[in-house]
């Protein structure tokens, strides 16, 4: 492509800015359909009997947090609307606060939640996929104390918590290593138990392979979207809903200037092959 | 010996964990448990060791005034004051050593560190992730060019699955009959997505587990190694 041919890419900066800002200030609302891989992770929480402790892991930090966060948000709404007891976790050292800031956004709407009794946040351990394998085999050598200092063993959320074969399913909330792939390959390969996530959008291809027949994953997240799936099938609009036509404006910004790049390579394709004749 | 030490002590970690995995019962199960021990409290210092590393490499970057060193020095003040102060006030519901910091934290509405973790270490994360969409808009019109044929099927996957990733693949083909349903864009997105791509990465998966197991056993046979460092 001839280089006098293309466009300033500044205009395509302006015009990918304005596309983004203005969705979500004015939200549009366009359609959205649910997939079936969202619809498993929420059948994967519905079903699960009351009472039932699930583990919910913070593998990111706070730059993937436009896509995770909403998704965090809704898993963890969802978990508490069906009485389902959390015990969070990080592989990332920032995955400690996005836990925290989740509880806090979610403290008005669940004002009777005890900390230790309905949810208890573990904390950080570095390690990655050791950590988790050591896990599988006794929480206690892992995580001794939770995030505060307080004995597990004075937590009545963690009565009768050895290891993963007392947790109904696991859940990773995954920006990359160590992550969901690590969750996998050992809550669910080698423990047997139902493991499923959320992943940013750009990660979802490497993850896919996961979801598969034997069930290695049960359903999956994939970015903002997979986010705003669920909080349609949740019928509790959030935030990625209004991040949804933000996206699509951007994407269709990108589609036009794809057009606009080809079309004009094949004029000037054109046009040297008139010349030449 | 200096490196003939190492040598073994990898050997013999290495063959304990494969045997474990085929045989987890005394005493090898127990030992692999040992050794997954060993390696959380080693992975503890390594985060130490990282940020002796960070000081230190920043340090003489300034020392010699090299290129950019302002830069430099605003990381090692950031890191000094962000570490300063989870050590004097703790962070969430931990306390740092001078307690929890009441007077301060009712004044910032957060502990000190947790301030600057909301209000500025968020934000600037936020930032620089979100500055990646005006490059990758820019990539994609530069590098999604039809030249051959294969560069046309890329071409075409790429905006089908940019299309039913969006509002957009439901609004401009929700009004296809249900005999039709297949063109409809997110699910032609979905196909691409569980079909061809999850083929594709299943191979470079594949390959990619063959050469873990290559290199590992390369290093446990004591073949490879550059982890000791020196030539």
């Amino acid at each position: 492509m001839g280089k006098a041919k293309q466009i300033d890419r500044r205009w395509l900066f302006l015009l990918i800015f304005f596309g983004v800002a203005f969705p979500l200030i004015f939200t549009l609302g366009l359609p959205l359909e649910t997939t079936k891989n969202v619809q498993m992770v929420y059948d994967l929480i519905d079903n699960m009997p009351k009472g039932s402790k699930a583990l919910i892991s913070f593998d990111y930090d706070p730059a993937s947090m436009p896509e995770l966060h909403p998704m965090a948000k809704a898993i963890v709404k969802h978990c508490f609307d069906k009485d389902i007891n959390l015990i969070f976790t990080a592989m990332w050292p920032m995955g400690v606060q996005m836990a925290d800031d989740i509880i806090y956004q979610l403290k008005d709407d669940y004002p009777d939640l005890e900390y230790g009794e309905d949810y208890v946040n573990l904390g950080f351990k570095a390690g990655g996929m050791i950590t988790i394998q050591s896990m599988g085999k006794n929480f206690r050598e892992v995580f001794p104390k939770d995030m505060n200092g307080n004995n597990i063993d004075e937590l009545p959320i963690m009565e009768g918590i050895n290891n993963f074969s007392n947790i109904g399913f696991v859940f990773s909330l995954s920006a990359g290593a160590p992550g969901i792939k690590e969750w996998v390959q050992i809550a669910h390969d080698a423990y047997g138990r139902p493991t499923s996530g959320g992943v940013t959008g750009v990660s979802a291809p490497a993850i896919l392979p996961y979801v598969n027949e034997q069930q290695q994953l049960t359903g999956l997240l994939a970015g903002l979207k997979g986010a705003a799936e669920y909080e349609i099938l949740l019928k509790a609009p959030g935030t990625a809903i209004s991040g949804m036509d933000a996206q699509s404006a951007a994407h269709l910004i990108i589609i036009i200037f794809i057009i606009i790049g080809n079309v004009n390579y094949w004029r000037n394709k054109k046009a040297e092959k008139m010349g030449g004749k | 010996m200096k490196r003939k030490i190492p040598l073994l002590i990898t050997f013999t970690v290495g063959i304990i964990l494969i045997i474990s995995e085929f045989i987890p019962h005394k005493p090898f199960g127990q030992l692999s448990g040992e050794l997954e021990i060993w390696f959380l409290i080693i992975s503890g210092f390594a985060i130490l060791l990282g940020q002796l590393s960070l000081f230190k490499v920043n340090i003489l970057k300034i020392k010699y005034k090299q290129r950019d060193w302002q830069f430099y020095t605003i990381t090692l003040i950031s890191f000094i004051i962000m570490v300063t102060l989870g050590f004097l006030w703790g962070t969430g519901k931990s306390a740092g050593m001078l307690g929890h910091g009441e007077a301060i934290s009712s004044m910032l509405g957060y502990k000190p560190f947790d301030y600057l973790f909301h209000n500025i270490y968020q934000h600037l994360q936020a930032t620089m992730f979100s500055l990646l969409a005006f490059f990758i808009a820019s990539a994609a019109y530069r590098a999604f060019i039809g030249r051959t044929v294969e560069s046309n099927l890329l071409l075409a996957s790429a905006v089908l699955v940019m299309l039913g990733n969006t509002t957009l693949g439901s609004l401009l083909t929700g009004w296809l009959p249900e005999s039709l349903n297949f063109l409809h864009l997110p699910k032609v997105s979905e196909f691409i997505m569980t079909f061809p791509t999850t083929a594709g990465q299943r191979a470079i998966m594949i390959g990619a587990g063959l050469g873990i197991i290559g290199s590992s056993l390369r290093i446990i046979l004591g073949i490879e190694r550059s982890y000791l460092g020196g030539e």
